[in-house]
């Protein structure tokens, strides 16, 4: 176990995300220890995707504040978070689909490299050699995740399991200190699924920090080490897998939802 | 990968350098050289055009707008103040820059038909301006007796040596702008086109990239506009109008608008089209830029340009 | 108060400066701009109604009213018919061309994006307005007003007789409009299509009917603006292109998708235009409503009566 003292590398204070009338997310109080993969599961509807945007700047909180290693980063747009440390993969996969496979991570070296408009047209040396530098990295985040053997190939040629594969690796390229994983595994089969979740773990090796929604339980319980619970916005139960799972606030929202399908 | 070819920039290279030549020796191609002046002209405004809308996803319909900026300033500066040419093509793309950056922050929320519509008025009331402002900019007569180019005491005052001199500057806006679409910069603004919110995310700062590539497409036009000025030596409104405009979305959307070679062949063939091959039907002139765009619309998405891809893909079938 | 040099094209009488007043100026602008803004709320109107049924925009609006003025002439003018012929034929010729335009130009694309559509529309109204160069030439063509030109005279102001044909066009457009789609069958059907088009055809609603149907009542409403507008203003090949940025400046300032919003939109738009002409500067009169449309696009893109939300949610 690590000698450390358990550090937050993410605190949500009193978070409210009103769209109009319809609030999305209420009263939002919780925080995410580095190095530790944390869970938010819930129904569908219950305001998950809403905190990952966030979290990661898509849009500001109505109120609230969001710290990063200790730092307010609520008010701060998309690519300046992105350039602190937090980078994320999306429920529908974004990835770049008029580019190869590579060329996607290369995207996500973005935030860590610096070559101007100008400068690149001009082709400048040190140009060349930062563009040496972003597909070396490139291609080692690929061998990192398993996709090295398909770089050059058209990334919207491949298959499901393993462009959310990708999309991991282009988040990964940003250099992140937490990674935000929209359903990694939604959508995929058992031996996706599997693949998906032990390359959540060996980013977990990496000390990176992983904020998880998922609604595949098995693979929620099998990696997590914290779990979180939203339903309407609210957070009803925080704690362990064990924990979780025996919660009847927690059973309940999902059951009652099942009765109410009827 | 996305990566241009290097040999085909060479043929391209060689065969502009040669072209006169080759226009001398062949009879009723004369006036030729004539015409690829203005094909180089255009070709600068729609290699802008091509990275601002093929690669970067955005619209403009309002290119005609910079283009007769960079005209006006031009024409203004040299014939009232008698100031250097040069000085003063660098400050008409100096001015494009500044409105392309007043008229982009505000669009940048704009998406699809309310961009479009966003960019077509500003040009058209920049065109009405040209027309209103009879003092400065001679109104709907035009301006005459501007002067032509020269560098060092060396006058560009033939076409021959005016076709050099546009096409060398085709040739370095070309290179600079492919050495742009493959390189960091180039993949954050195609990764724009594709979504905003991925690209945003990756770090990239969209809003800045967007008000960057229409910043640059807007001074190319400029630049353009001034070659354009002290060619002809006389500049007139009704060049600069919506109809332009449109003129050059027919270019780039004939070449290929993913494709920066396709901005150069759309260039080229609408200009042949314009200037010689239609003249005998110029009561069809509209008739068959509409059917051009509407074709490529329907079979011909990816433009010229696209074609060998088009018939790879029959071939395989 | 100085002299305002009127534009022919618009203004068919000169006024005399001597003994009108301030207000009875004002006056004047207000009733130029609301007679010109009821044709900026029937584009407006035409737009809507093709945009609410497939979420194009049809850029080639302006030409179904330049074509609607043009055919008239020519029934009418040139080939003697007298109006209560010509007004309705004018209406079923400017009608085909608009199921033309579904049929040949925007049906056949196989992958319609937002870019493509908006290529596709301009290269039809490009093709129309080709046509009509080569048809019409380029001179622009008169039609007798309705009821004659006696002007009448109003607290100092003067109000054509055309102009309440006009007036009463948009009312009569908008009644039947609004008797269409709340009470008839195929109406509701469009509006239907309008909401949810997969529901729409899971019930059986022919949805690529309805989109014809909606080009077809654009264009012929369009036909209407062209045919009550060209004893005001004359009409020539190349005027589809402004009247279709006005007009989409009118629905863009009402709210895209909105039937008030379009009305309320042309109404507004067509007497800023004329006050900013009459009071600035007559030679920027269209400018007025080009800077209308950027200032709305630039600070509520959901205009009067849209929605922010839905504003956000729009696909373009």
């Amino acid at each position: 176990m690590n000698e450390q003292k358990a550090e937050n590398i993410l605190e949500v204070h009193d978070i409210i995300m009103a769209f109009g009338g319809l609030m999305a997310l209420i009263n939002l109080n919780f925080k995410v220890a580095k190095g530790l993969i944390k869970a938010i599961i819930g129904p569908n509807g219950a305001g998950k995707t809403t905190l990952f945007n966030v979290i990661t700047g898509a849009f500001p909180p109505t109120e609230g504040t969001v710290r990063f290693k200790g730092q307010p980063i609520q008010n701060l747009k998309a690519h300046e978070i992105a350039a602190r440390g937090i980078s994320r993969t999306f429920q529908t996969v974004e990835l770049f689909t008029n580019m190869t496979v590579l060329e996607n991570v290369m995207v996500g070296c973005h935030t860590r490299t610096r070559s101007s408009f100008i400068a690149s047209g001009f082709r400048l040396p040190r140009v060349k050699r930062e563009e040496e530098k972003i597909r070396a990295k490139a291609m080692e985040t690929l061998e990192f995740v398993g996709l090295a053997e398909k770089a050059n190939e058209a990334a919207d040629s491949l298959p499901l399991g393993e462009r959310k594969i990708l999309e991991i690796g282009r988040a990964l390229a940003t250099e992140p200190e937490l990674v935000c994983l929209d359903e990694p595994a939604a959508g995929l089969n058992e031996t996706e699924t599997q693949a998906a979740a032990d390359l959540i773990r060996r980013i977990k090796e990496r000390q990176i920090t992983v904020l998880l929604v998922e609604h595949d339980m098995k693979v929620v319980m099998d990696i997590s080490d914290d779990i979180m619970v939203l339903n309407y916005g609210e957070m009803i139960a925080e704690g362990s897998p064990a924990e979780i799972r025996d919660n009847p606030k927690v059973i309940e929202a999902y059951l009652g939802g099942e009765e109410n399908d009827a | 990968m996305l990566q241009i070819r290097k040999l085909p920039i060479i043929v391209f290279a060689l065969l502009i350098i040669a072209f006169p030549w080759i226009a001398r020796g062949i009879p009723g191609i004369g006036n030729y050289p004539d015409i690829m002046v203005f094909a180089g002209i255009y070709s600068l405004i729609t290699i802008g055009l091509s990275l601002l809308m093929g690669y970067a996803g955005q619209i403009s319909l309002g290119q005609a707008a910079f283009f007769g900026i960079g005209a006006y300033i031009s024409s203004i500066l040299t014939t009232k103040y008698g100031l250097n040419p040069w000085i003063c093509m660098g400050t008409g793309m100096g001015v494009a820059v500044i409105v392309a950056t007043l008229v982009g922050v505000p669009s940048l929320k704009l998406r699809g038909h309310y961009l479009a519509m966003a960019t077509l008025a500003f040009g058209i009331i920049v065109y009405i301006i040209f027309n209103e402002e009879g003092e400065w900019t001679g109104g709907p007569d035009g301006m005459i007796g501007i002067p032509g180019l020269s560098l060092f005491g060396f006058q560009f005052n033939s076409v021959e040596k005016y076709y050099y001199l546009v096409w060398f500057f085709v040739f370095a806006v070309f290179l600079f702008t492919i050495n742009i679409i493959q390189s960091r910069a180039g993949r954050a603004l195609r990764a724009i086109h594709i979504s905003e919110a991925a690209s945003n995310a990756m770090g990239v700062d969209v809003a800045r990239y967007k008000i960057m590539v229409f910043v640059y497409s807007a001074a190319l036009a400029s630049l353009a506009g001034s070659l354009y000025a002290h060619y002809l030596n006389f500049i007139n409104p009704s060049t600069f109008d919506l109809f332009f405009s449109i003129k050059l979305l027919i270019m780039i959307a004939l070449g290929g608008m993913h494709d920066i070679w396709g901005a150069i062949f759309g260039a080229l063939l609408i200009t042949f089209l314009s200037f010689e091959w239609l003249h005998f039907f110029e009561e069809f002139e509209v008739i068959v830029y509409g059917l051009i765009l509407l074709g490529v619309t329907m079979f011909l998405p990816h433009g010229l340009a696209g074609l060998p891809d088009m018939v790879k893909d029959w071939l395989r079938k | 108060m100085g002299v305002v040099s009127s534009p022919p094209s618009l203004f068919m009488l000169k006024l005399k400066m001597e003994k009108i007043s301030l207000a009875s100026q004002l006056l004047q602008y207000l009733i130029t701009g609301l007679t010109v803004g009821s044709i900026y709320a029937m584009v407006a109107i035409g737009f809507n109604i093709i945009y609410n049924v497939t979420e194009i925009i049809n850029l080639a609006q302006g030409e179904f009213v330049m074509l609607g003025g043009l055919i008239m002439v020519f029934l009418h003018v040139a080939a003697g018919l007298p109006i209560f012929l010509a007004f309705p034929l004018t209406i079923i010729v400017v009608t085909l061309v608009g199921m033309l335009l579904d049929r040949l130009a925007i049906r056949p694309i196989r992958q319609p994006s937002v870019l493509t559509l908006i290529i596709a529309t301009i290269a039809a109204s490009i093709i129309i307005k080709g046509i009509a160069m080569f048809i019409w030439g380029k001179d622009p063509f008169d039609l007798p007003a309705f009821s004659g030109r006696s002007p009448i005279d109003f607290f100092g102001a003067v109000i054509q007789p055309q102009y309440f044909w006009v007036i009463g066009f948009l009312i009569v457009t908008v009644v039947l409009l609004t008797l269409f789609f709340e009470k008839t069958i195929i109406g509701k059907a469009m509006s239907a299509c309008a909401d949810n088009p997969d529901a729409a055809s899971l019930v059986g609603i022919n949805v690529k009917q309805m989109i014809l149907l909606s080009f077809s009542l654009s264009a012929a409403i369009g036909a209407v603006a062209g045919i009550i507008l060209t004893p005001i203003a004359l009409m020539d090949y190349n005027r589809g292109a402004m009247l279709a940025v006005k007009g989409f400046g009118a629905v863009v300032l009402g709210g895209l998708g909105s039937f008030p919003g379009a009305i309320l939109g042309g109404l507004v738009l067509g007497t800023i235009e004329s006050f900013g002409a009459g009071l600035i500067h007559s030679g920027y009169k269209d400018a007025f409503a080009l800077i209308v449309l950027l200032a709305v696009l630039f600070i509520k893109p959901s205009g009067l009566l849209g929605s922010v939300e839905i504003t956000k949610i729009k696909k373009f």
